[in-house]
């Protein structure tokens, strides 16, 4: 077993570096600087090493091991951004793609499971280990550096201020001793340093807070990690994509919601908006824009009520409670009617036009002259396969009918088609059916997002925020000076930024008349 | 007005470039004149900090032209963004030099300065039309807060260089030389594709090339000529070049990313140039360049200029988590419905992070303060321009723009 009992008489647990009380090292390498890392307080990891939890404790406390574990996640990062992910590529079947894409390096890139990295289980475990260093890290030091650093003594052990990084020896007689520290101490107070004062010692000290900082951060990393998880709870979190075409009112999955384009609109860039011109560039973009009205189906009427509008824009999302709805996609002048006329081959005469809804056709036409217009089939993206026609999509993009046209001169009814507004002509037929006008809408593609965890996850960055800043923009310094047998000891720590301890060590030192020689490690001009 | 931005750049490239001199003279000068040494280092640091500030006074008079000019906060493109860069980059040097007033920090600040003002100044300077993804307040505060943060941490690369020349810059062969050596290199590449791009600018070289994406005609222009054209691409018009009439071969079909030929046309003549200028270093000074620098260090203090490359970096981080990931995050969410999608540059931004975030984890233990810490300087430098070059070249994501 360690003797851990210092000669000042303090019983230090295992594994404690320097003397809790006075300072004074307990291991001995003489010539090098202090290692005042945690203060050198002894650590759960390293006094207790019996149990598998101890172990695992231990194993997870260690810098080492996160360090390890960044890298390896850095790393997997960077082979995840080599190829697009599963999500981004413009095919729903990954298993053809990168093979199709990229070759036989893509085909290996999405076996190994690189093309959906980041949501693997053994990226994710990487990331939750990294919580759990997080957290084992911080509670093992944190703890015991918050002992030590409320238990400071003033009045160090010699070896501890002469073996600081800075540290300076002075002679100073007896009878000067009192003027010397209390001169010191007043020019320290004057750079905002807290001062201590006992017997022959004095402990100056400032930006205690800037110890604190790397565990608040680490406090608000954990918040940000733990807000990841509400996306795995059923209902708080929601991604749906519809298309809405202007005038059309669509249900939201999953949702009591009903979603309505009123009208979808391109702006482009004016002329005279453009500074620089260039030659032949297409026209910009300046504005997508959706005039969407929110809707909820009431419980007991089963009508629509209209909750909320907005002018959906991107950057500039509608937000009623949880929903947020995005301006994501956009279909400009999408055909979604067709205006068409019955002729009569033999005078020339036609009849009054009617609308067919390319999305919502009707069965029957009713015209005047007695003409009657039956819809047999409806092919919305027309194709042949083979001698069988069939539809690829329900998109309409190649949109083919089938008519049956009656008439008091034709009661049994003739049949035709018309693909893509042209008719095929039949020869005996009487009558044939004409394209008059084509109906244009914008179509607006609609992200539909709820995000309950949202909060967490700010929450986190802002306390992340506010452990980066006091860790990083304070520095904790400390003096301490203590005379003893005519001499004057001075010792100077700080966990960053030494130049500028050194700096205003010897100021305040000069200030107080004190002859600092430039310590050997000084700083060249 | 237009004008006016324009003569606020090329006199901000000028400043950069007279107080890389001033700086130069001040560490290297005092062999020259007998006098007192100290005394002409700190004359010459002097007016090259001086000369510094105006620079970076009138960078940021052109930054505010060109923002009154577009009607946005200018950091659009690549040639925006990569200028703002240069600008923190500049003043977060400013800030280091009035901490530790080390003179040879600007020998070295301020050539990678030009260097990146150069490299930015080859990109279309148009000022274009805001597209609707970046129309945001968010597109100032995001962006410019990233690139404060960058700047930061780049003044640590300059830091972590400068620490190494000094300590490996007399060493003729090695392998911390050869690295050194290599990075040096890289700078030259960079420096040599500004000069070619703006040496065929002046001539005024053009070709067109249509070629099919995604079953649309696309035409890709260059101002340089085409040694690599896009797959199955048809010449629409061409310059003659040495006798070069089409693309000398097409590029990989892998390379996603917008106009993507075209930029691998770009690396392949800043290659070309810069080992041609390299070559000519080398037959000149009959030095390697590590060698050629080391004057400009030799009289720095190794532990202080750890202690800046390390200072830098703990200045930069918090604020590149800021700007990069939670503004970032923010913007993301208001703009595209998700806080963080995995895009290559937001992976990148997170690399970026991880990787500071082990060198700051690691200076915590022993042995890893000085050269190995001044290394994973420059890998975080090599990981930001990764981000900034390649991440748009070869990688098609959400923000192609830049």
């Amino acid at each position: 077993m360690e003797n851990t009992k210092c000669e000042c008489g303090h019983n230090n647990p295992v594994g404690t570096v320097l003397c809790e009380y006075c300072g004074k090292p307990l291991r001995e390498d003489k010539d090098q600087p202090l290692d005042m890392r945690y203060e050198g307080v002894a650590r759960r990891s390293q006094t207790r090493k019996r149990t598998l939890v101890d172990r695992i404790w231990s194993f997870f406390s260690s810098v080492k091991v996160a360090v390890y574990l960044i890298v390896i996640t850095l790393i997997a990062s960077i082979l995840g951004s080599l190829l697009p992910q599963e999500r981004y590529i413009p095919s729903n079947r990954p298993e053809v793609f990168y093979a199709q894409e990229y070759g036989v390096w893509g085909d290996l890139y999405y076996k190994l499971g690189l093309s959906d990295m980041y949501s693997s289980w053994w990226y994710i475990t990487l990331l939750a280990l990294i919580g759990i260093s997080l957290v084992v890290c911080s509670l093992d030091r944190v703890i015991p550096l918050y002992r030590a650093l409320k238990n400071q003594q003033v009045t160090k052990n010699q070896s501890f201020i002469i073996r600081q990084r800075i540290s300076h020896q002075l002679q100073i007689k007896e009878g000067e001793k009192e003027q010397v520290l209390k001169q010191l101490g007043e020019q320290l107070k004057k750079s905002r340093y807290q001062i201590r004062r006992e017997g022959d010692s004095l402990l100056a000290e400032k930006g205690r807070i800037s110890r604190w900082g790397p565990y608040i951060l680490h406090v608000g990393l954990i918040v940000f990690l733990l807000g990841t998880l509400p996306r795995l709870i059923p209902g708080w979190n929601l991604e749906e994509f519809v298309w809405v075409r202007e005038g059309q009112t669509r249900p939201i999955p999953n949702t009591p919601y009903y979603i309505k384009n009123e009208r979808a609109e391109v702006e482009l860039y004016k002329e005279s908006e453009i500074v620089q011109k260039q030659k032949d560039a297409p026209p910009a973009v300046k504005e997508w824009r959706t005039e969407v009205v929110l809707l909820k189906k009431d419980d007991e009427t089963e009508e629509l009520k209209e909750i909320k509008r907005h002018v959906t824009r991107v950057n500039h999302p509608l937000k009623y409670e949880d929903l947020m709805i995005y301006q994501s996609g956009f279909q400009v002048d999408q055909v979604s009617a067709l205006e068409l006329v019955v002729l009569d081959k033999k005078t020339g005469k036609e009849s009054e036009t009617f609308l067919v809804d390319l999305f919502e056709p009707e069965k029957e036409y009713v015209l005047d002259g007695g003409l009657t217009v039956h819809l047999l089939n409806y092919f919305p993206n027309f194709k042949l396969e083979g001698k069988q026609p069939t539809t690829q999509s329900e998109r309409p993009n190649n949109p083919a009918f089938v008519f049956e046209v009656k008439s008091p001169d034709k009661p049994e009814g003739e049949k035709m088609w018309v693909i893509a507004g042209t008719k095929l002509d039949i020869e005996e037929n009487k009558y044939e059916i004409n394209l008059k006008w084509m109906h244009l809408t914008n179509e607006s593609g609609l992200l539909i997002r709820t995000e309950r965890g949202l909060w967490v996850i700010l929450l986190g960055g802002i306390i992340s925020m506010i452990g980066l800043v006091m860790g990083f923009y304070w520095n904790h310094r400390r003096v301490w000076v203590r005379w003893m047998e005519g001499k004057l000891l001075i010792g100077a720590h700080t966990n960053k930024n030494w130049f500028g301890l050194r700096r205003e060590l010897e100021q305040a030192a000069k200030r107080a008349n004190i002859p600092l020689a430039q310590s050997s490690e000084g700083v060249k001009p | 007005m237009i004008k006016l931005m324009e003569n606020l750049l090329i006199g901000t490239f000028f400043l950069y470039l007279v107080s890389t001199v001033m700086f130069v003279v001040a560490v290297l000068g005092k062999r020259v004149r007998k006098g007192d040494e100290v005394e002409h280092t700190n004359r010459w640091g002097r007016l090259g900090i001086i000369f510094t500030m105006i620079g970076a006074l009138i960078h940021v008079g052109f930054t505010v032209t060109r923002a009154v000019v577009g009607g946005y906060f200018p950091t659009s493109n690549m040639f925006e963004f990569i200028s703002f860069f240069c600008l923190m980059m500049v003043i977060s040097f400013i800030i280091i030099y009035f901490i530790y007033r080390t003179v040879a920090l600007g020998a070295l600040a301020m050539p990678v300065a030009v260097i990146l003002l150069a490299y930015a100044s080859v990109f279309p300077r148009d000022v274009q039309p805001l597209i609707p993804a970046l129309q945001s307040y968010w597109l100032w505060i995001h962006v410019s807060v990233v690139a404060l943060g960058q700047g930061a941490l780049s003044i640590g690369f300059v830091a972590g260089l400068v620490y190494l020349i000094r300590k490996f810059g007399k060493e003729r062969i090695g392998k911390h030389s050869l690295y050194l050596e290599i990075v040096l290199v890289f700078l030259v590449l960079v420096l040599g594709f500004a000069l070619s791009a703006t040496a065929f600018g002046a001539m005024g070289y053009q070709a067109e090339i249509q070629y099919t994406v995604n079953d649309s005609q696309q035409v890709q222009s260059y101002r340089m000529p085409p040694l690599v054209g896009p797959a199955g691409g048809q010449v629409v018009e061409m310059h003659n070049f040495l006798g070069m009439t089409k693309p000398l071969m097409e590029a990989p079909t892998w390379m996603e990313g917008k106009d993507a030929a075209r930029k691998l046309n770009s690396v392949i003549w800043s290659i070309i140039t810069g080992l041609l200028l390299y070559a000519i270093i080398r037959l000149l000074f009959r030095k390697r360049l590590h060698e050629l620098v080391y004057p400009l260090v030799r009289s720095v203090d190794l532990e202080t200029v750890d202690e800046i490359g390390y200072r830098a970096i703990a200045i930069g981080f918090p604020i590149f988590t800021l700007g990069g990931l939670i503004f970032g995050m923010i913007w993301a969410h208001e703009a595209w419905g998700r806080f963080w999608g995995w895009d290559p540059k937001e992976v990148w931004a997170l690399i970026t992070w991880l990787f500071y975030s082990a060198y700051l984890h690691l200076r915590l233990s022993r042995g890893w303060h000085g050269t190995k810490s001044a290394w994973m300087n420059v890998g975080g430098f090599v990981i930001i321009m990764i981000n900034l070059i390649v991440v748009n070249l070869v990688f098609a994501g959400l923000h192609s723009y830049a």
